[in-house]
């Protein structure tokens, strides 16, 4: 592996499924205090709270020590500071940085002035791998394997990054992806295309309710608001693609739905208590799988 | 028919002939030509089968790295390049677009921080035909032909 986390693309098969046999390893685990001599930059310039929380309790098990800010309101970045000074300023007092940046591209940035490891956090519409690395390990963890999966992906498909994201690195592992959108979110051509290249089979549909049966995975999304110019489409999309308890009655008993997280109403909370409902457990994978990026950045394990 | 330069010859240097004459500025913007003291001759708007109108600049005793006249082939693909020596041209170029491609382009996503801060672009080249795609290191978005700005060195 490289030095640094950026981006899902710098990761091969071997290297993904290296870092969630780690991941495992941590869970079984859950604490492990090798890092009580390290400091760990936290570095939200924009907030995050689910994504701040997940890496710094991960840092936190490994028994770092944790400095950083959880928004760029009270920091020198107000006073016109560039990002290559804050960077580089925090290299010489941390071990490991984790950046969140609302500019696309901002974390390669970070990894080429910092003389620490960097994993990125979210680079505005960019890439968001350990978000994608825990999906994937949800994924794992709750199929047994992650070759040869019917996987629906439902929501906003034309900017969600997470979706694009997982939908690549997923095409490691022959899955067969159904695309369920209203017209307006639809997966752009240029992935379609990828996806034909590879010879990964598809199915695109704007009905969630013929998207159930059959599916190992249900991956939602949250449809944003500000994505619609039109308010009463935003109204009619927004109950549409709204997953509810009756809709389940014919999924697979190993179905699993998964979310990023934060859920509006795209999942009912009538089913939360379903065994097919696993968003919050998803969350949790977060911990043991950011626990296993950092280990292998700070031990510098060549995976 | 009888042969009349419009643009003079010149003993030792660099020809660049074929360059589209809407480009000719951006050329002469991106091989620095506007800080060199080599005496340079251009004509613009001649008439050109292949491109209607073309530019040609001469460069006295001016003779390029590969590497730099290539960041030339983004805006002029077909642009040619003759090195001459003693009034003869000893050698023909052909441009081929770079594997990679630093400064020079812009990228086109508003939201790339090579856009907000001061770091210098970088792409690597995913098409050169029929259209140009880049892909910046940076946002991973692809900025296509007819997005593309070129940046000033001035």
């Amino acid at each position: 592996m490289s030095k640094h986390l950026i981006s899902i693309h710098d990761f091969s098969k071997e290297e993904i499924l290296k870092v969630l046999s780690l991941a495992s390893k941590f869970e079984e685990r859950k604490s492990d205090p090798i890092f009580s001599d390290k400091v760990v930059a936290s570095l939200f310039f924009e907030p995050s709270t689910r994504t701040r929380l997940s890496f710094e309790t991960a840092a936190n098990r490994l028994g770092a020590r944790i400095i950083g800010f959880s928004d760029a309101v009270n920091t020198s970045v107000t006073k016109g500071e560039t990002l290559k000074d804050t960077i580089k300023m925090v290299s010489y007092y941390a071990d490991l940085i984790i950046i969140r940046h609302p500019l696309e591209g901002s974390a390669r940035y970070a990894s080429e002035v910092s003389s620490v490891p960097v994993i990125n956090a979210g680079d505005g519409a960019n890439q968001h791998p350990s978000q994608t690395l825990l999906d994937l390990y949800s994924i794992l963890k709750t199929q047994g394997r992650l070759d040869n999966l019917n996987i629906n992906i439902v929501g906003d498909l034309k900017y969600g990054r997470t979706v694009h994201s997982l939908m690549q690195a997923m095409s490691h592992f022959k899955p067969h992806f159904r695309f369920t959108a209203p017209k307006e979110l639809r997966m752009p051509e240029e992935y379609k295309e990828q996806l034909k290249i590879n010879g990964i089979p598809f199915d695109e549909s704007e009905r969630l309710e013929d998207g159930i049966e059959n599916m190992d995975i249900v991956y939602m999304t949250r449809v944003q608001r500000e994505r619609f110019t039109d308010a009463i489409e935003y109204e009619r999309v927004k109950n549409v693609y709204s997953l509810k308890n009756e809709m389940l009655d014919f999924a697979k008993p190993n179905m699993k739905i998964l979310h990023p997280l934060p859920r509006i109403n795209e999942i009912h909370q009538d089913v939360d208590n379903s065994n097919h409902a696993y968003y919050f457990e998803q969350a949790g994978n977060g911990v043991y799988t950011r626990m296993a990026i950092i280990k292998m950045l700070l031990d510098k394990i060549d995976i | 028919m009888e042969k009349h330069l419009k643009v003079s010859a010149i003993k030792d240097g660099t020809v660049l002939d074929h360059i589209p004459a809407n480009q000719l500025f951006k050329v002469i913007d991106i091989l620095g030509l506007s800080k060199i003291t080599n005496q340079i001759t251009f004509g613009t708007n001649l008439d050109s089968k292949l491109l209607g109108k073309k530019a040609i600049i001469k460069i006295a005793d001016k003779f390029f790295e590969d590497n730099d006249i290539n960041r030339i082939a983004l805006i002029a693909p077909q642009a040619k390049i003759n090195i001459i020596h003693d009034f003869q041209v000893v050698e023909k170029k052909v441009l081929s677009v770079p594997s990679t491609i630093k400064g020079i382009a812009k990228c086109m996503n508003p939201a790339c921080i090579t856009n907000h801060q001061d770091v210098e672009t970088s792409f690597a080249t995913i098409s050169d035909s029929p259209e140009l795609k880049l892909l910046c290191k940076y946002c991973e978005k692809v900025t296509d032909e007819k997005n593309l700005k070129i940046i000033s060195n001035n």
